[in-house]
């Protein structure tokens, strides 16, 4: 944790509330986000239990399986789950605008520009706590090897006809929610943490209900009692008060509630089963919907809360102004959403189990590459950012007291203006250390020159190396002038592209040469455990 | 080997590098991979190797992992082979390689791989190698601290080459990702992971070979660093004991910082035990005692003597380190020592100080004064670069109370199927460590 961090932390105890860890909103927020609160089932790992989706806070779409280890029910809940995401995702998927791509020629090997369609908005899905996140990803991939009766008439148990598309995309969301900065799957736990420091452990930060009530505690309370309610008030049945955030659930409910409730069900449906005419069947068909009704109720008393707190906490977020190069990120992942769209409409196979040696090493460099530029960009966008990483010594402020215009050596002179800047802040300038400012948005950088006096004077001196246009004498402007106030980071602004890597089938022997042909994947075999 | 009665450290070191190099020259594998514990002539090997593989007329691009490894190899190359035509391919930023290969009549330097094509040796950074694109593939290569080169690095350069030679030291730092990568655990190709994890698990076969005698360490801390970070291939000393003395021309003064370097001048290791405390990284009190230290040790006139001259050396700042886990732990050292008006000794974090060596170092423990124990200051390749840059005496400064800490942090990472779990864990070497540092401890007393 870094000093700062620990310091808002600090604060946030001794004042009771959450102090602020930005002042701009460093993520971005749809106008028309899909809101997801899974539960699980205990003990059954991807066996779903229900859920509250929808887009509209007033109105969540309940889902429910009242029997979780029953495959049909699973299925008819990952259909109806289809149904409101997948032409949720649609609407995005069809307003597009020309844009332009890089793409090397195939037959001369030159790069050129491509005109092609870049989806003008993505579509956003939250779920509460990253555990909803790792829940999206399974149940993603759960679903995207099922086979539907269409596509083979033989398997055993085929999938309603758009569940594999679903777990598709939602692999594509899990998966695009491991590039840092990225916003196309969002838990609300990480970015509220994102944005305000609670007087409590990243760990407890966790849970949805205490961070809210250490960031708006209820009048009266300080968010320390507030949270440690939000954690262990129970109600006189012993439940909890704020029950967790999903998709697990609280034990007391599993086993006071829950179970009892799905035991009827259970005994309700042997019932009906066993009845012998009409008349019994109608009766017990009559028990059988009200058992469901109960489960129904309980699932909806246990993600109704989660639901709302999502809404006030989105609240929360939308208060504060977005940050200036949020935009530019929000592009990548509609970039990234309009070529998984692209690869679902070519009738590509599904992702596959595992990736490759050079997909793997691909989008390591690339989440590494965004994540440099996610840490510089939220310091640029951010003076409260900007402030941790100065004093981290990884960044100063200070003001111009002096200029001196020196020129390089050479055959073409080029202007090297020795800038003095006075600082209070203690950055970790090595010998001829590179530093940068934001000039009109784009980096300039500077070469660090020595000190002007002891440590303690401040006196930087700098000499700056580019950004000044071609000329012998500096462009207007591009020089800074005395009494200006300057940010320079010792961190670079801009990422460059990392080296392009081999062709998948140019696999060297190193990493075990070639994959060979790309069959696709076979579904999942099945198993004991899949059939009730 | 362990059976030989008499152990001759010329001859065990002569027999391990002529296998490696008749395996690199004469055989079959397409890889030879060299594990060298800390000075082990580590270096020495990948001249040695450049030189005949230049001589035997295979063209020969070098791999290593910083631009201050390929200009020091460029310098030994020179040094032992001044008329060997070599490349230096570097990156296109101002001031890419060092100024003393300027004077080097045989090094072509070049940001451009088409300007050294037929070179008998190119030497570029992995960085670098991985923009380079070729139609003919060098016969061979020769990939330097293939430990802390990443298995994605490998990727991007093995295409360049036939054949290689990786040599490293495992015991080091490992390799990093500053993104999570967990997803690709247990994949034998997993990116975040060594290359010589990826190439061995893919080719089981090749050729393995280990440099048995550490030349760096003296023979009161080779047993030890073997020991604590290598217990399934230990190594040796060169040296014997009595073979290196430190010495001191002004006596001690009584204070804790001189009885502390008196002891591992005797000894080969001093702990300066702070009072238990929890405190910042930058704890002001340790920092303190670290340059102290440092300062008494350039003051009480100390000289080295080894088998490298019958005369004893003068105990200069440029052959004494400061190493430390954090950047700004390096920094509050140096500001530290600027106060004192020490100027001229290396200060840096574990990590840039692998491949380094001194004849004394001062380090701060990476578990001093911390409240936890986090993988990061846990992980074994840390303490081991910090506890094996000294030719002659190690000083380390730590706060007491870090044996109940880690007893109070055992290792909790999670276990990751498929993975090679790597021996010892960083628990276990900082308390076998903690164990040997605790006979040579001196309470701190300004």
């Amino acid at each position: 944790m870094s000093l700062i961090a620990t310091l808002a932390r600090l604060e946030a105890v001794t004042t009771g509330r959450a102090q602020p860890a930005a002042t701009v909103r460093h993520r971005r927020l749809s106008d028309r986000p899909l809101v997801f609160v899974p539960l699980t089932t205990a003990g059954e790992a991807g066996a779903p239990l229900g859920a509250l989706v929808g887009t509209d806070r007033d109105a969540p779409r309940l889902l429910v399986v009242p029997q979780p280890r029953d495959r049909d029910l699973r299925f008819a809940f990952l259909a109806e789950l289809a149904d409101v995401v997948l032409p949720y995702i649609d609407s995005y998927a069809d307003v597009v605008e020309a844009a332009e791509r890089g793409e090397t020629d195939p037959g001369t090997g030159r790069r050129v520009k491509v005109e092609v369609e870049l989806c003008a908005d993505a579509p956003q899905l939250i779920v509460p706590s990253r555990a909803g996140v790792d829940f999206v990803r399974l149940l993603g991939r759960s679903m995207r090897f099922r086979r539907t009766a269409e596509q083979d008439p033989e398997t055993p148990y085929p999938a309603p006809p758009r569940v594999p598309l679903l777990g598709r995309w939602l692999t594509h969301f899990g998966e695009r929610a491991r590039v840092p900065g990225s916003s196309l799957l969002l838990a609300l736990t990480e970015v509220l943490g994102r944005h305000w420091a609670t007087g409590q452990s990243g760990l407890e930060d966790q849970h949805l209900g205490a961070l809210l009530a250490w960031i708006a505690p209820p009048d009266g309370a300080t968010g320390a009692e507030a949270a440690l309610r939000a954690e262990l008030a129970r109600d006189a049945d012993g439940q909890l008060w704020c029950p967790p955030a999903g998709p697990a659930t609280d034990p007391a409910f599993d086993n006071k509630l829950l179970a009892p409730a799905i035991e009827r069900y259970n005994g309700a449906r042997t019932a009906l089963a066993a009845a012998e005419d009409g008349l019994e069947a109608d009766d017990r068909l009559g028990a059988l919907t009200t058992a469901e009704r109960e489960i129904h109720e309980l699932v909806r008393s246990r993600t109704l809360p989660t639901w709302q707190r999502v809404w006030e906490g989105l609240d929360l977020l939308r208060a504060l102004p977005e940050g200036a190069h949020v935009e530019e990120r929000w592009t990548r992942d509609r970039w990234s959403f309009t070529g998984h769209r692209d690869r679902v409409v070519a009738g590509e196979p599904p992702q596959p189990r595992r990736d490759d040696a050079v997909t793997a090493a691909n989008k390591l460099a690339t989440r590494e590459r965004e994540q440099a530029r996610l840490d510089a960009q939220e310091a640029l966008d951010d003076p409260l950012v900007m402030a941790g990483r100065r004093l981290a010594g990884e960044a100063f402020t200070g003001e111009v007291v002096d200029v001196v215009m020196t020129y390089s050596e050479g055959k073409r002179p080029s202007p090297r203006p020795l800038v003095t800047v006075r600082t209070d802040d203690r950055p970790y300038l090595g010998e001829r250390a590179k530093v940068f400012r934001s000039l009109g948005g784009k980096p300039q950088a500077a070469e660090f020159a020595g000190r002007d006096g002891t440590e303690d004077e401040g006196l930087l001196v700098l000499r700056i190396v580019d950004r000044m246009g071609r000329g012998k004498e500096p462009e207007r402007g591009s020089v800074p002038e005395k009494g200006d106030l300057l940010c320079f980071t010792l961190f670079e602004h801009e990422q460059r592209g990392g080296a392009k890597l081999p062709d998948p089938e140019e696999t060297p022997w190193t990493h075990g040469g070639p994959p060979g042909e790309r069959t696709p994947e076979a579904p999942d075999s099945l198993t004991q455990e899949d059939v009730l | 080997m362990t059976t030989e009665a008499v152990f001759d450290p010329g001859t065990a070191a002569g027999r391990a590098t002529d296998a490696i190099l008749r395996d690199t020259l004469h055989g079959t594998a397409r890889g030879v991979v060299v594990d060298s514990p800390p000075g082990a002539g580590k270096s020495t090997l990948v001249v040695r190797a450049a030189l005949e593989l230049a001589d035997a007329g295979r063209s020969l691009m070098v791999v290593a992992q910083t631009n201050a490894q390929v200009d020091d190899l460029v310098l030994r190359l020179a040094e032992k082979n001044p008329g060997l035509p070599v490349g230096r391919l570097h990156s296109s930023d101002t001031d890419p390689y060092d100024k003393a290969l300027e004077s080097l009549a045989n090094v072509k330097k070049s940001a451009k791989a088409a300007e050294l094509a037929g070179l008998p040796v190119v030497i570029s950074t992995a960085a670098k190698w991985a923009h380079v694109k070729v139609d003919e593939p060098w016969r061979h290569a020769i990939v330097d601290e293939a430990y802390q080169m990443r298995s994605d690095g490998l990727l991007a350069v093995a295409g360049l080459f036939e054949r290689a030679l990786f040599v490293g030291d495992p015991g080091q730092l490992d390799p990093f990702a500053i993104v999570g990568s967990e997803q690709w655990a247990g994949l034998s190709y997993d990116p975040s992971a060594s290359a010589v994890t990826t190439l061995l698990a893919h080719n089981p076969e090749l050729p393995q070979h280990r440099l048995p005698v550490s030349w760096r360490l003296p023979a009161s801390a080779a047993p030890l660093v073997s020991d604590a970070f290598y217990p399934y291939t230990p190594f040796r000393s060169g040296t014997d004991h009595g073979d290196r003395r430190l010495s001191f021309a002004v006596p001690s003064d009584g204070s804790g910082p001189d009885r502390v370097i008196d002891e591992a001048a005797e000894s080969g290791w001093g702990l300066l035990e702070l009072p238990a405390r929890h405190t910042p990284r930058t704890d002001p009190e340790a920092v303190r005692a670290v340059a102290t230290v440092v300062r008494r040790l350039l003051d009480r006139g100390g000289a080295a003597t080894s088998e490298r001259s019958p005369d004893p050396s003068p105990l200069t700042a440029d052959r004494v380190a400061v190493g430390t886990a954090h950047r700004d732990q390096a920094a509050a050292v140096r500001a530290a020592l600027a106060e004192l008006g020490v100027t001229d000794v290396t200060v840096d974090t574990a990590n840039r100080l692998q491949g380094m060596e001194f004849d004394v170092t001062v380090i701060l423990h990476p578990l001093s004064g911390r409240p936890d124990a986090t993988a990061f200051h846990l992980e074994t390749g840390r303490l081991c670069v910090l506890a094996s840059r000294h030719r002659h005496a190690c000083v380390v400064v730590c706060r007491a109370g870090v044996g109940d800490l880690l007893d109070d942090y055992p290792s909790t990472e999670p276990v990751q199927l498929g993975t090679l779990v790597k021996f010892p864990d960083g628990w276990e070497a900082n308390h076998a460590v903690l164990a040997h540092l605790g006979e040579h401890r001196v309470p701190w007393k300004p």
